[in-house]
Parts: structure tokens; C-alpha cells; sequence
């Protein structure tokens, strides 16, 4: 891949992006009144969340091995309400001292 | 007026400094898939998303078609479209139509949260506040990410790789504890998305098209499992 090719692509994202937050801030002054659309909306981003993590990050690291360790570490410090960064950083400490571990044995 | 705008880069310091980690890790993925590091940090600074920024890197990567770096986008990022309907009404008179392009370039979902949790209407100088820290943590991260790819050793980038999950997990886990059917919603689509992944034929489709019906999918599920009511929308954000 060359760099004009990654150009032409963050434009043309960046284009399509800006349409979507702008179009509806600079003509549309009224509310959204479909329901199904509002709640599909709604549920949007946790939808493309739950579906870009997952199994991308067994594949994040150099071993599943690590990197399933590691996803169990972020899945239960979540669960106990932990903040983004405590999470992801406890999830990557996780992943190395695995590594670290394997190598040795 | 300047006191307004103070207010709101006070307010938009705790998001810039959550986005600096997370576009850090973004800057690292994207050198990771090839991508030097200012062409990443062009992508941060021109569309100032998470999830859409690293589905867009996985299809410019992945030798994608620009119709489907187009699709990926809209579904990704429609519920932006929501979030500047809602706050369309929440901006004061003095915001002008100029301001109105400005700050939907910076319309993030945090940014949204915050301008919306304000009492009464929202001005332009609270406005260009808010989005200072937060579109430079943006791209501060994102530059810092990408040249520590080079610099670090491999363990540490190995271990760094999944940073990005860790927090993609972090923000999905607690409303899916709250809520059942958000629950289901992710579980769903993860469900799909390892499908799409495993299973013969299915996986023959490009990451960006699954990812796409996999959101699609669970979302539908879930407006019609429960259709939201308008206090649990305010809650969410």
C-alpha cells in the first residue's frame, strides 16, 4: 500500500464522517420521532463495539494464549466497574507477564 | 465570554486525557497494519472517531473498496447523526451557522455527553471550550502511539496490542452488566463477528462488510427486544 492510496481513504472517510455529524446539526431542528430508529441508534455502538472486539483480540497480541489471559483480565476488572485506562492497561501488564512467563518455560 | 470558553476546556479536560490513551493505542495499531505514523495521525485529526477509525484502518489495510470504507462509516458512525439532532436543539442563538460546521467536526459521543448534561442551552464559547482538549488529546495520542511503535521492544508492543480492546471491553462491560438486552446486543454481535470469522464461506466476506452486518443484526435485535424510552437515552450518553 502506498501513502496516496491511505490519503484517498482518510479523505474519503473523514468526508463521509463529517456529512453524517454535520447534516443533522446545520438542517435538522427537530427530533427523530421513530421509535425502532431511535432504539436501533441507541444500540449502534455497542452492537459494532461487541462486534469489532471480538475475536479481534485474541489475534491483538503474539499468542492467544496471552492475549485470551489478557481479554479475561479486562472482561473481569469491567465487570467490577474499573476505569478505561485501569482496564486496558491491567489488560496489557496481563499480556506481557503471560509472554514473559512462556518464554521461560 | 472568554470565562464561557474556559468553563468548557475545563469541562473537555478529563475526555482529552481519556482520548490520549485511547488514540495512543490507536496510533500503535495503525503502525502495526503498515500505516506511517503521520498518515495516522492525518486519520485522527480529520475524522476525530474510534470505532469508525479503526474499522476505516482495517479496510485501508486490508486492500477494502472504497464502497465499503463508505458503508463502514455510515453504520458505524449513524449515531452521530442522532447525537447532532439532539444537540442541534441544544445550541443557544449565538451559535451561528459557521459554528454549527465547526462543531459538529468535533461532535464525539463524550463531547455530546457533557454539552448535554449542561443546564439550559449551550453557547459557542462553552462549545469551543469543550472541544480543545479533546481534538488535540485526539491527535496527540495518536502521533505519540505511532512513533513509540518504533522505538519500543517487541514484548512491549505485543503487550500493547490489545490495549485497544481492553478498552473497547471497558466501555461495553458496565451498560451490559445494567442492562439485559445491551447485553444480549454485544454478546450477539460478537457471536456473529466470530462467525464471520470461523466458519467457511462466511468468512470469504471482508472484515469491514461483517462487521457492518453484525452491528446491523444485534442493533435490530435489540430496538426490537426493547425499544428504548426517552430517559434511558439521556442515561446512556
Amino acid at each position: 500500500m502506498n501513502n496516496s492510496h491511505y490519503i484517498l481513504y482518510t479523505l474519503v472517510m473523514a468526508a463521509v464522517t463529517y456529512l453524517i455529524r454535520m447534516l443533522p446539526l446545520v438542517f435538522i431542528r427537530r427530533k427523530i420521532e421513530s421509535r425502532f430508529l431511535r432504539s436501533f441508534l441507541y444500540y449502534i455502538p455497542y452492537a459494532v463495539l461487541g462486534a469489532m472486539t471480538f475475536p479481534a483480540i485474541f489475534y491483538s497480541t503474539s499468542g492467544m494464549i496471552s492475549a485470551a489471559v489478557g481479554c479475561a483480565v479486562a472482561v473481569i476488572l469491567a465487570w467490577f466497574g474499573r476505569g478505561l485506562m485501569t482496564v486496558a492497561t491491567s489488560a496489557c501488564a496481563a499480556v506481557f507477564i503471560v509472554e514473559a512467563i512462556l518464554t521461560l518455560l | 465570554m472568554k470565562s464561557k470558553y474556559i468553563k468548557g476546556f475545563r469541562d473537555g479536560i478529563p475526555i482529552g486525557l481519556g482520548y490520549l490513551s485511547v488514540s495512543f493505542a490507536f496510533g500503535i495499531t495503525a503502525v502495526s497494519l503498515g500505516v506511517p505514523p503521520l498518515i495516522a495521525l492525518m486519520i485522527s485529526m480529520t475524522n476525530v472517531t474510534s470505532a469508525g477509525q479503526l474499522a476505516g484502518l482495517t479496510i485501508m489495510t486490508g486492500g477494502g473498496s472504497v464502497a465499503e470504507l463508505i458503508l463502514s462509516q455510515i453504520i458505524i458512525n449513524l449515531r452521530y447523526a442522532l447525537m447532532s439532532v439532539s444537540l442541534s436543539q441544544k445550541l443557544s442563538k449565538n451559535v451561528t451557522l459557521a459554528d454549527r460546521f465547526a462543531i459538529a467536526f468535533c461532535n464525539t459521543d463524550e463531547v455530546f455527553a457533557v454539552a448535554s448534561g449542561q443546564k439550559g442551552e449551550v453557547g459557542r464559547a462553552y462549545m469551543y471550550g469543550l472541544i480543545t482538549a479533546p481534538y488535540f488529546g485526539w491527535a496527540a495520542g495518536t502521533l505519540l502511539g505511532s512513533v513509540a511503535s518504533g522505538i519500543l521492544p517487541a514484548s512491549v508492543m505485543s503487550a500493547l496490542g490489545i490495549a485497544i480492546y481492553g478498552m473497547f471491553v471497558a466501555i461495553i462491560i458496565p451498560p451490559a452488566k445494567a442492562s439485559r438486552t445491551v447485553a444480549i446486543v454485544c454478546i450477539t454481535a460478537a457471536a456473529l463477528s466470530c462467525a464471520f470469522y470461523y466458519l467457511p464461506v462466511l468468512n470469504r466476506l471482508s472484515s469491514g462488510f461483517a462487521i457492518i452486518l453484525c452491528a446491523v443484526a444485534a442493533a435490530v435485535l435489540g430496538a426490537i427486544l426493547s425499544p428504548v424510552k426517552e430517559e434511558e437515552e439521556a442515561e446512556h450518553e
